[in-house]
């Protein structure tokens, strides 16, 4: 049960957005900016990132969403997404995506963890100021998304089926205060 | 220096802001929301929320500039922020904010460190939900402006006059994008 009242018909964050939607209008747009732009890493670059480092924090709406986000980019594939949250090193990625996910995992754990080396191989593998800067935002603002979820132990459905229709969701409109306002999606069977 | 070409000689996260205003907008905003806008707790309480975190993730530039802030918003009472800072327990800070501030420790580690005792303590010391949501959200913010701004090895002045300085336009002013200042 979440710590505070929210309306128990919302799933993981979007409760706490319905709370405070004056906090999420500029939440929402963060995560516009972060994640719904192709500008030098794609989307599903972008949703890799978010999902493997909101499996490092052991949030599992998140990586759940996430995830699920990812895979609606990357035309299905479930298992891409799996192992890269899991063990990106061993994944069918590019390298350099594979040195922007080691950054990410530095900042996940406090920022001083990034090193001029890590810094340096992913800059030999061809990443940008562009792409080093975006995946340490996206990682730090995931620290962020992560603890107001779980800080407030907000409601995490069990039911991993109604993942993909929230994700569908996310991958036509984006975020946005309409993830509370608009009637949530529900499995047929439900 | 900074592991990105950053303006040289602009600190912190507005170095930061203006190599990437796209995403420095929205994150001056939430700024601005969460420690300017309504909430049951004072800006100086909030600042001071913010301090809290940004010493437990040992982030100089926002810890020292976020204190800076309160004590400026606390007026006569600025010395409760040094103490909060030096040792939480044996501060003179009110009971409830006190309750919070644990929340707000808890929630720096990690989400899920925030047990029922510690949302039933805060409670029992008259915090309300309110305050417990802003009080979990300051400091998930702070888990992420710390972050970003070490994450990325932006510069960090070492004079404490310079600080007295932003804290004081931080209390005045409020979070707005440096390239709509003068």
């Amino acid at each position: 049960m979440p710590h505070i009242n929210v309306d128990e018909n919302l799933p993981g964050i979007r409760a706490l957005m319905a709370f405070s939607p004056e906090t999420a209008t500029p939440m929402g747009e963060l995560a516009n900016a972060l994640l719904r732009t192709n500008e030098v890493l794609s989307m599903a670059e972008r949703e890799l990132i978010a999902a493997h480092v909101s499996y490092l924090n052991d949030c599992f709406y998140c990586q759940q969403s996430h995830g699920a986000i990812a895979v609606c980019y990357l035309d299905g594939n479930n298992d891409l997404v799996e192992q890269v949250k899991r063990d990106y090193v061993n994944a069918d990625i590019p390298d350099k995506l594979k040195a922007l996910l080691a950054i990410a995992g530095s900042v996940q754990k406090g920022g001083k963890y990034v090193t001029p080396e890590q810094i340096e191989v992913a800059r030999k593998l061809g990443a940008t100021d562009k792409e080093i800067h975006d995946t340490v935002l996206i990682a730090a603002a995931f620290c962020m998304f992560n603890r107001y979820v779980d800080g407030l132990a907000a409601n995490t459905p069990t039911d991993l089926a109604s993942y993909p229709l929230r994700a569908k969701q996310i991958a036509e409109k984006g975020y946005g205060n309409h993830i509370f306002s608009s009637k949530q999606p529900v499995p047929e069977n439900a | 220096m900074a592991h990105i070409q950053v303006p040289e000689d602009v600190p912190g996260i507005r170095s930061l802001v203006m190599f990437r205003p796209e995403t420095g907008k929205p994150l001056y905003d939430l700024a601005q929301v969460l420690l300017r806008g309504e909430s049951p707790l004072t800006q100086a309480e909030r600042e001071l929320i913010a301090a809290y975190v940004s010493n437990r993730n040992e982030t100089m530039f926002c810890m020292m500039s976020h204190a800076a802030a309160s004590r400026h918003l606390y007026g006569n009472d600025k010395n409760i922020v040094d103490d909060v800072l030096k040792d939480l327990q044996h501060s003179q800070v009110s009971d409830k904010l006190k309750a919070l501030l644990n929340i707000a420790g808890k929630v720096q580690i990690l989400g899920k460190e925030v047990t029922e005792e510690d949302i039933a303590d805060a409670r029992k010391q008259g915090a309300n939900d309110r305050e417990i949501h802003d009080t979990v959200l300051i400091a998930a913010a702070f888990s992420m402006y710390n972050r970003y701004v070490d994450g990325l090895a932006s510069f960090t002045p070492t004079d404490e006059k310079e600080y007295e300085a932003m804290g004081k336009r931080m209390a005045e002013n409020g979070y707005v994008l440096p390239n709509n200042q003068k």
